[in-house]
């Protein structure tokens, strides 16, 4: 880059400034909060305002802070791992997530192949209506699904009609009814990566197999799916990573006993009133997405390499 | 030619696009029921709309809702385009790997988190919370997404056009207002309706840190939904959807379609 100026203090303070907002702001809003759940995890709850302790006493100096220092303890998560409820909470939000995902997967591929597929033309159409869903409220798209599962709702309705059943499914406040929603809500997130990667597919690569005698199903997995595979991971993991933490679905579409994680975080939180033990739940969630996560990067720092 | 659409293809898209939209269309269906029991059909009617019209508590979440966006889109815009410079711009500074993760971590927080961690943030600074305690959670984590749009543009961007205007004696702030910034302008339009739409949305930061006497419109919703059907929250969900579809719609025609393509997504 070719600096004609030289450079003033004030266009070096300007320079500066650039990084050091937006990290100032990352730092105060980001860093401290997860901090603050790191430190409280650690804590005991307390009948008290703010309802845990020990409470880091800056005033008190050196003393004060050996204080705090010597009153955590790692007694939240030795409960976690005891307390079989959580245990299952954990187990059960990972199952419900990866069985979510490889529905979308089933239903994701199929639909961003025949996209794909379409005219180049109508393509700009098809992204479009796909997307559309996803700027509309992710609220009302669950909504919309307690109206069609209730008992002698819509689904009930035109089952019976058809007579394909003859009693109600009542599948409201069910597993199934949570993994409906989040297939619903999660699908344009499946769809768009992997249509990105098919729609640069190169063709002629399954009539050069054909040419040499791969059949039809052969072709597909030898040839489509190893090169659709970059946009399928990106795809799966960015269902897969939001799901487990999801909250909103398990709440409005489950029952009872649907556990998810984000739902138990929620509650330790809001009813039992219990701040460290929530923030425990916080960490554990943390951990056990974090291994998808830097999966995630990885397969997208390659894609951006591939890309330049 | 392999590569025909044929009517499998054509059937897949169909049965994917009904799955899509007719919840949505049975939604807005059910919004013009008569009926106070929202499983039985009792004829067209607009009473829902307009018993809307005076629950002022709807009402002021409403304008709670929108005020929170347009506070928290345009600081999260200024915020996240600011990040994007650095991040393609500022080769390397102290802490970048830090500042990376941190601008990138938002994106894939589970909501609980992000919430609960500023809610206990904002508790341990003894703040009233309320409508600025949302607009500064909905501000840090919807500059992330803004950061990217951006980013993605910049990473893009013909850097000789600066640089003309630098060598024939432009200021860099001149030439970042009158060259970089409407280059980029598109990409930061796109990213502020994104911050608009995920702040709109945001039913689980915004439960989190907000405080007594202040409600958003999804916090609103979400109580009453977790109660059951309401033929109310029909009527004000396919209002939304109006609004929404209304809007990307003049997006589309103004920007032809081209800034909201796959780009939005790929987080």
């Amino acid at each position: 880059m070719t600096t004609p100026h030289p450079k003033s203090p004030v266009r070096r303070l300007m320079q500066a400034a650039v990084p050091a907002v937006p990290y100032l702001w990352l730092l105060v809003f980001f860093l401290v909060p997860f901090g603050i759940v790191l430190k409280l995890s650690l804590s005991q709850t307390a009948s008290a305002m703010p309802p845990y302790q020990p409470v880091l006493d800056l005033s008190a100096g050196l003393a004060g802070l050996s204080a705090f220092l010597s009153g955590l303890s790692l007694d939240n998560f030795v409960l976690l791992m005891e307390d079989l409820f959580y245990g299952e909470a954990v187990l059960s939000s990972v199952r419900i997530a990866a069985t979510a995902t490889v529905i979308l997967v089933v239903i994701g591929f199929p639909f961003a192949y025949a996209m794909a597929k379409a005219h180049p033309s109508r393509r700009p159409l098809l992204v479009l209506l796909v997307i559309l869903p996803f700027w509309m409220s992710f609220l009302i798209r669950v909504y919309a699904w307690i109206g069609i599962l209730r008992p002698q709702g819509l689904l009930d309705a035109v089952l019976i009609g058809l007579g394909l059943t003859s009693e109600p499914l009542g599948l409201l406040q069910t597993e199934t009814a949570v993994l409906i929603g989040l297939v619903y809500c999660y699908l344009p997130f499946m769809i768009l990566p992997l249509f990105a990667t098919l729609e640069k597919f190169d063709w002629t690569l399954i009539e050069a197999a054909g040419d040499l005698g791969a059949r039809p199903w052969r072709s597909f997995r030898k040839v489509t799916l190893p090169l659709a595979l970059p946009g399928l991971a990106a795809g799966a993991l960015l269902c897969f990573i939001p799901i487990t933490g999801e909250y909103v679905i398990p709440e409005l579409l489950g029952g009872a006993d649907t556990l998810m994680i984000g739902k138990t975080l929620s509650d330790e939180f809001f009813k039992n009133r219990d701040w460290p033990l929530a923030s425990a739940v916080a960490i554990v969630l943390l951990v056990i997405i974090i291994g998808p996560i830097t999966l995630h990067r990885s397969i997208e720092l390659r894609r951006l390499e591939q890309a330049r | 030619m392999i590569r025909r659409f044929s009517g499998l293809d054509a059937t897949v898209l169909t049965f994917g696009f009904a799955f899509l939209y007719l919840p949505l269309v049975m939604l807005v269906v059910y919004s013009f029921n008569g009926s106070q029991l929202v499983a039985v059909w009792g004829g067209f009617s607009t009473r829902w709309y307009r018993e809307i019209w005076q629950n002022t508590q709807l009402i002021d979440a409403m304008w709670t809702s929108i005020g929170v966006a347009l506070a928290s889109a345009s600081l999260a815009t200024v915020l996240g385009t600011l990040a994007a410079l650095a991040l393609v711009r500022h080769g390397r500074f102290t802490g970048r790997t830090l500042f990376t993760g941190m601008v990138y971590a938002p994106l894939v927080m589970p909501e609980v988190i992000t919430g609960l961690a500023l809610l206990l943030f904002f508790v341990s600074l003894d703040v009233g919370r309320g409508f600025w305690t949302v607009t500064l959670a909905h501000t840090s984590f919807t500059m992330s997404f803004v950061a990217v749009v951006v980013q993605s543009r910049l990473v893009a961007f013909d850097r000789s056009l600066e640089e003309a205007a630098l060598d024939l004696g432009s200021p860099p702030v001149r030439t970042f207002f009158k060259v970089t910034l409407p280059l980029i302008a598109p990409s930061v339009g796109a990213g502020f309706l994104l911050a608009l739409t995920l702040s709109l949305d945001d039913v689980v930061i915004a439960s989190f840190t907000t405080g007594p006497g202040t409600s958003t419109l999804p916090i609103e919703i979400f109580n009453k939904a977790r109660r059951g059907l309401s033929p109310e929250i029909n009527a004000l969900c396919t209002l939304m959807l109006a609004g929404v579809t209304a809007l990307v719609i003049i997006a589309s025609l103004v920007t032809k379609a081209r800034s909201v393509d796959g780009k939005m997504l790929e987080v």
